[in-house]
C-alpha cells in the first residue's frame, strides 16, 4: 500500500529536480546543436545556457526563475494500491506544489485570470493541472511534473486532408518563425506536434509530445518518425538560432503524436518546450520504493491505444 | 568563432558608460538594480504611489523580472533564480516611467521595437539590455547578493512586487539598443527575413487562409 505521505514527498522531490536539473537527454541534444552552430551570437547564447545548467545544479537553484505553469501527469498501474483514493493523490500533489514553491524557492506564477489574485504557492482554481492515464499489468504509480513556460510558442490550426504534409510544414514554419523572432519561445526547443483528434485532444497530444518524450525518441510509425526528423531539419534550416539571432539551432528535436480525427479535417497543433525543458518523474511501487528519472515514458503502447481489441 | 566584447558597469551607470555601449556587447553589472513590471507601473503611474527618491537615485536600472524568491522568516529573503519577462508588453509605460525615475538602463526579455528605441529610449539617454537565452535564472540568481528593499509585497505579490537587489557581476546581458536607437534584434531579424520566402517555395497554398490574420511572414508579433 502506497501511503499518501509518500506520494506527497515524491511530488515534492520531482518539483525540485525538474526546476533545478536539466534532463540529460535535452543537455545532450543542445550539445549536438552547439557542435554545428557557427554564428557567434547564437553560439554565445548556447554556451551561456550550458553554464547556467551547471550553476543551477551546483547551487541547487532553479535554472529559470519563470516557473512556467507547474503541472502533473499521473499514470496509475491497474495493480497499484494507494491510500486515500484518486482524490488523495490530487491532494498530495497540491500540497507538494505549495511546499516546493516555498522551499526551493519557485516563483509563484499562478494567479486568478481575471482578478490576478494569488496564494503565493502555485495552487488555485484548476491549478496545478493533473492529467490521468492508466497502465495494465503493473503495480506502480508514475508521477511526472512538467514546468513549461506558458506565453509563447504554441499555436493551433484546422487544416484539411487536401493540405497534406505541405500544410503541416507550412503551419510548422509559420509557428517557428513567428515565435522564434526575438526568441520569444526560448528556442532551441523540443517541438511537439499534435495531429488529429478533436481540437482539444489535438492540443493535448502536441503538448504531451513536446513535454513527455525525451530527445532522440521516435514515433513507432516509421513514416511519422521520418516526418519528425524532416521537420526538425526544416526548423533548423530557417536560419534562426536562440533569441532569434542568425543561426541554425531552432529545434533540439521534434516529436509527433497522432489521434484518429474527423474524416473531413486534419487539426494540427505546435508546441515548444524551451531551453529550460523541465521535467522529472517518480515511480512509486506498492512496496514503498521510489525510483526517480527524467524520461516520463508516458507514451506506452497501451497509451497510444494502437489496436482495436476485438475481431473485425 | 569570434569572441564577444565584454564590459563591466558600476551602478548607477554614468552617461559616458552608457554612451559607450554598442549592440552585441556583453555586459555585467555591479550595484543596485530594481524590478518593475505592470504591477509596479500601474501602482506608481496610475494610482500615484511614490517610490523613495533615494532608492531611485541609487539605481538607474529597471529589470523586467520576477524573482523566484521567498521570505526566510527572519525578515530577509532567499532569492533562487532570476529571469526576465518579455518587455514589449511594457512599451506603453516606458516614456513616463523613464521621465519619472531617471532610469537609464532597461533589462528584459526580447527587447522593444526600434521605434521605441528611437522615440523613447535614445532621446532620454537610455538603452536596453537583453538577458541571454532567457532562461539563465541560476547565473543571474548567483549575481544577486542581497535584497536592500522590497516594496508592495503584500499588495502586488512576490512576482509583481518592486525588488531592490544588491548585485555583483550580475549578468551576462547583451546590449540590444544604443543611444543612436540601433537595435541588435532588428539587425539580426532583417538577416533572418532574407531567407524566409525560400523556405515556403514549392509548398502548395493552404485550403483555408487564416481569417483576419496577416500572411506577411516578415511581420513580427510585437
Amino acid at each position: 500500500m502506497i501511503a499518501a505521505a509518500m506520494i506527497e514527498s515524491a511530488g515534492y522531490e520531482i518539483m525540485k529536480k525538474a526546476a533545478i536539473d536539466i534532463p540529460e537527454d535535452y543537455l545532450a541534444g543542445i550539445k549536438e546543436s552547439q557542435k554545428t552552430e557557427t554564428n557567434t551570437l547564437s553560439g554565445y547564447v548556447i554556451k551561456t545556457m550550458i553554464d547556467n545548467y551547471e550553476v543551477a545544479t551546483e547551487d541547487r537553484r532553479p535554472m529559470c526563475a519563470d516557473t512556467g505553469l507547474p503541472r502533473y501527469y499521473v499514470k496509475v498501474g491497474d495493480g497499484a494500491k494507494f491510500e486515500g483514493g484518486f482524490t488523495g493523490i490530487e491532494r498530495s500533489l497540491r500540497s507538494a506544489t505549495a511546499r516546493a514553491t516555498h522551499d526551493v524557492p519557485l516563483r509563484p506564477n499562478r494567479v486568478h485570470p481575471l482578478w490576478r489574485t494569488e496564494h503565493n504557492n502555485n495552487v488555485g482554481i484548476n491549478a496545478p493541472e493533473i492529467e490521468w492515464s492508466f497502465e495494465p499489468d503493473v503495480d506502480w504509480i508514475d508521477v511526472t511534473t512538467v514546468h513549461k513556460g506558458g506565453l509563447f510558442g504554441t499555436d493551433y490550426r484546422m487544416l484539411f486532408p487536401g493540405d497534406g504534409i505541405d500544410g503541416i510544414k507550412r503551419f510548422f514554419l509559420d509557428t517557428m518563425i513567428a515565435f522564434g523572432k526575438r526568441g520569444l519561445c526560448c528556442q532551441p526547443a523540443i517541438v511537439g506536434i499534435g495531429i488529429g483528434g478533436s481540437k482539444d485532444t489535438c492540443m493535448q497530444l502536441g503538448k504531451q509530445a513536446a513535454c513527455l518524450r525525451s530527445v532522440g525518441d521516435r514515433n513507432p510509425d516509421d513514416k511519422i518518425a521520418e516526418l519528425e526528423l524532416e521537420l526538425k531539419e526544416l526548423g533548423n534550416s530557417i536560419g534562426m538560432g536562440p533569441m532569434g539571432f542568425v543561426g541554425s539551432s531552432m529545434c533540439v528535436d521534434c516529436h509527433i503524436e497522432v489521434g484518429y480525427t474527423h474524416t473531413g479535417g486534419m487539426p494540427v497543433s505546435v508546441h515548444t518546450f524551451c531551453l529550460s525543458s523541465r521535467r522529472a518523474t517518480a515511480r512509486i511501487f506498492n512496496d514503498g520504493s521510489i525510483e526517480y528519472r527524467t524520461d516520463p515514458d508516458w507514451f506506452t503502447p497501451y497509451m497510444r491505444r494502437e489496436t482495436v481489441e476485438w475481431p473485425q | 568563432m569570434a569572441a564577444m566584447k565584454e564590459v563591466e558597469l558600476t551602478l548607477p551607470a554614468s552617461a559616458e558608460a552608457i554612451a559607450a555601449l554598442e549592440p552585441g556587447m556583453v555586459v555585467f553589472l555591479s550595484g543596485l538594480v530594481y524590478t518593475a513590471r505592470e504591477g509596479v507601473y500601474d501602482r506608481v503611474l496610475k494610482d500615484g504611489h511614490a517610490v523613495d527618491p533615494e532608492l531611485l537615485a541609487a539605481s538607474n536600472v529597471n529589470f523586467h523580472c520576477s524573482p523566484a524568491a521567498a521570505p526566510d522568516g527572519d525578515g530577509d529573503y532567499r532569492v533562487g533564480g532570476v529571469t526576465a519577462t518579455a518587455s514589449f508588453r511594457f512599451s506603453r509605460y516606458m516614456a513616463e516611467w523613464l521621465d519619472l525615475t531617471g532610469t537609464k538602463i532597461v533589462i528584459g526579455k526580447g527587447g522593444m521595437t526600434q521605434k521605441d528605441y528611437r522615440e523613447v529610449f535614445a532621446p532620454r539617454g537610455a538603452v536596453y539590455l537583453t538577458t541571454v537565452g532567457y532562461g539563465t535564472g541560476a547565473l543571474l540568481g548567483r549575481g544577486v547578493k542581497g535584497v536592500r528593499k522590497v516594496l508592495w509585497l503584500e499588495e502586488l505579490g512576490l512576482a509583481q512586487a518592486m525588488w531592490f537587489f544588491e548585485v555583483e557581476r550580475f549578468g551576462p546581458f547583451i546590449v540590444d539598443s544604443d543611444l543612436q536607437g540601433n537595435s541588435l534584434f532588428s539587425q539580426q531579424g532583417d538577416i533572418v527575413n532574407r531567407n524566409i520566402e525560400k523556405l515556403y517555395e514549392g509548398l502548395k497554398p493552404p485550403a483555408l487562409q487564416r481569417y483576419g490574420e496577416t500572411d506577411d511572414r516578415k511581420d513580427e508579433l510585437l
